[in-house]
């Protein structure tokens, strides 16, 4: 299949996580939607790394286009333990305020 | 290399020692001990060009001079910050092993960030140093200030590591070597592909997010606000110069080729630090907010350096890392000393406290960038890397007015110190050691030493 149908949709779905972290107000689902942004672009490193291998151009050179491939391992890994402490502080501001809206994270403006 | 293992090791030390250890102050030592051990190992690593471990890394990582040296300012700083304020840490909260713990952790994530040689290695050290921050930052549990500014940091701070992600990708997707090495990213004179330039724009924005730079800066006052005071401290220092580190070494071995193409928006996302930063913070009653618009605006001074991009600049992000480092470290430890946190909460500190009052004075005038101080040198190679540079002279005009504008918000909290009177009856709430106070002349005495001789900072570069 053509490279442009896989950028257009990694591209789409960052868009959507970028609208969704500026649209919504609860803060689990902007969590959310970061983590689209996060997997859109391992769809992309993904594909990008078949591309290269297919091309042909990385066959002469001694770097691997499985590099993107590993990778993409790394961004879930890290995607993880930001989920562990992100969803920590989530919890640490519903028991002090019993609510998730960041519309209420308005002490720090005066 | 010493560095990143032996503070990754001493971070696991430290969190295994909170649990069996229940005195409160023992970690202060343990720690105090440990950043003794990186510093010395990373000098000597620095001296001798040799790590004490060496394994394959696929030069994935790579050390010389320049970063050697700039991890050595970074320990030594952080050695500062825990013998001036360690106390102030024990005080945050119950977990006091693990708030030292975390600072290695982020302590590993700047020696990853600042000899990365991949885009991996880039992304994994940001994350390391950005991690543990969201922890610190909301370290104080009860407190509705601290769990806001997390929460803020944490959503901001993952939404920038996301673009930066992307921007990856799309260099990887452009690059045809298929090679995530900073090196080998292969770009082309004259028609940069378009994949590259995405990707170059996306890299762009999400540093500067992280560094704080206009007009991505909007969450700093709030998240430095917010956190306990003696992490904002460290946040605002140490982590901010290597923010600004890994950006000049990302843009200066991958994307120094086709300088003259993004220069224009570097020197457009400085004019705005510069501006908002500077405006901004005149306009602040609270000191603690006043220093972090006054970060966001020395980033603007930072990024001359990545507009610069040649010998001078390497210098100066060095001295002014160092400078920077100091005086922020030394201010912010003085007001988690203060009863008050506003401008007028320093009246009448020169009378009930004449070495803290002089030594705010002295960090506050090498913020601002007095001679003598080191602040002075680190602006002065700034402004003279931006000279070198041959093109857009009038960034560098910029640039002095708004230091000469800075000025006034300093001297407020100066003249506040010296000038008026309290009307309350203690200015100095926490008790202060007479430790403390040898803590700030050493400070002191490096900002003073470093002003007149900047050599003793930039020489270990080429040594």
């Amino acid at each position: 299949m053509d490279i442009k149908a896989y950028i257009i949709l990694s591209l789409a779905l960052f868009t959507i996580g970028i609208v969704g972290v500026l649209v919504r107000r609860n803060a689990i689902i902007i969590f959310m939607c970061v983590e689209l942004m996060l997997n859109a672009v391992n769809l992309l490193l993904v594909a990008f790394s078949k591309m290269h291998a297919m091309s042909g151009v990385a066959k002469a050179s001694p770097y691997f286009a499985s590099d993107a491939q590993v990778f993409v391992f790394f961004i879930m890994v890290v995607a993880a333990a930001e989920v562990s402490v992100g969803l920590a502080i989530i919890v640490m501001m519903y028991r002090n305020v019993h609510t998730v809206d960041v519309n209420f994270l308005n002490r720090l403006k005066n | 290399m010493n560095a990143i293992i032996l503070t990754a090791i001493w971070g696991v030390i430290m969190m295994f020692g909170g649990v069996f250890i229940k005195s409160k102050t023992a970690p202060r030592f343990v720690a105090i001990t440990g950043m003794l051990i990186v510093l010395s190992s990373s000098i000597i690593e620095l001296l001798t060009k040799k790590s004490f471990f060496n394994f394959d890394h696929n030069n994935m990582l790579h050390t010389d001079g320049f970063n050697l040296t700039f991890i050595a300012i970074v320990m030594t700083c952080t050695l500062i910050y825990f013998l001036l304020t360690g106390t102030e840490i024990e005080k945050v909260g119950s977990h006091v092993g693990e708030y030292f713990a975390l600072i290695f952790f982020i302590l590993c994530g700047i020696s990853i960030a600042a000899t990365f040689n991949t885009l991996l290695m880039l992304f994994i050290g940001i994350e390391i140093i950005s991690i543990p921050l969201y922890i610190l930052t909301g370290s104080d549990k009860r407190n509705l200030k601290s769990n806001e500014a997390a929460l803020k940091y944490f959503l901001m701070g993952a939404f920038s590591t996301g673009i930066m992600l992307m921007g990856i990708a799309f260099i990887y997707g452009g690059n045809p070597n298929a090679s995530f090495y900073i090196d080998k990213i292969q770009i082309g004179l004259g028609h940069m592909p378009v994949l590259i330039a995405a990707g170059l724009l996306f890299i762009m924005v999400s540093m500067s997010f992280k560094v704080s730079a206009a007009p991505f800066h909007f969450w700093t006052p709030d998240v430095y606000d917010g956190a306990p005071t003696v992490f904002t401290s460290f946040m605002s220092s140490v982590v901010k110069v290597a923010g600004f580190f890994a950006f000049l070494r990302l843009f200066e071995l991958s994307f120094g080729i086709v300088h003259e193409q993004w220069q224009y928006l570097i020197a457009f996302i400085t004019v705005a630090t510069l501006v908002i930063g500077n405006i901004t913070a005149v306009f602040q009653q609270s000191v603690k907010r006043m220093l972090a618009y006054s970060s966001i605006a020395q980033a603007g001074f930072m990024l001359l350096a990545i507009f610069a991009l040649n010998a001078k600049a390497k210098e100066g992000i060095l001295l002014y890392s160092a400078a920077y480092s100091l005086a922020s470290i030394g201010i912010f430890g003085i007001l988690t000393k203060m009863e008050d946190y506003t401008i007028d909460g320093f009246n009448g500190l020169g009378k009930e406290n004449p070495l803290m009052a002089f030594a705010a004075t002295v960090f506050l005038l090498s913020l601002t960038g007095i001679p003598l101080t080191a602040g002075f040198q680190s602006k002065f190679f700034m402004l003279m890397a931006a000279v070198d540079n041959g093109h857009q002279f009038w960034l560098v005009i910029v640039a002095v007015i708004f230091a000469a504008i800075s000025a006034y918000y300093y001297f407020r909290v100066i003249q506040a110190i010296y000038f008026k009177e309290s009307d309350r009856n203690v200015v100095v709430a926490n008790a202060v050691n007479p430790f403390f106070n040898y803590m700030l002349i050493v400070i002191i005495a490096l900002i003073v030493i470093i002003g007149i001789y900047p050599e003793i900072v930039i020489g270990w570069m080429y040594r």
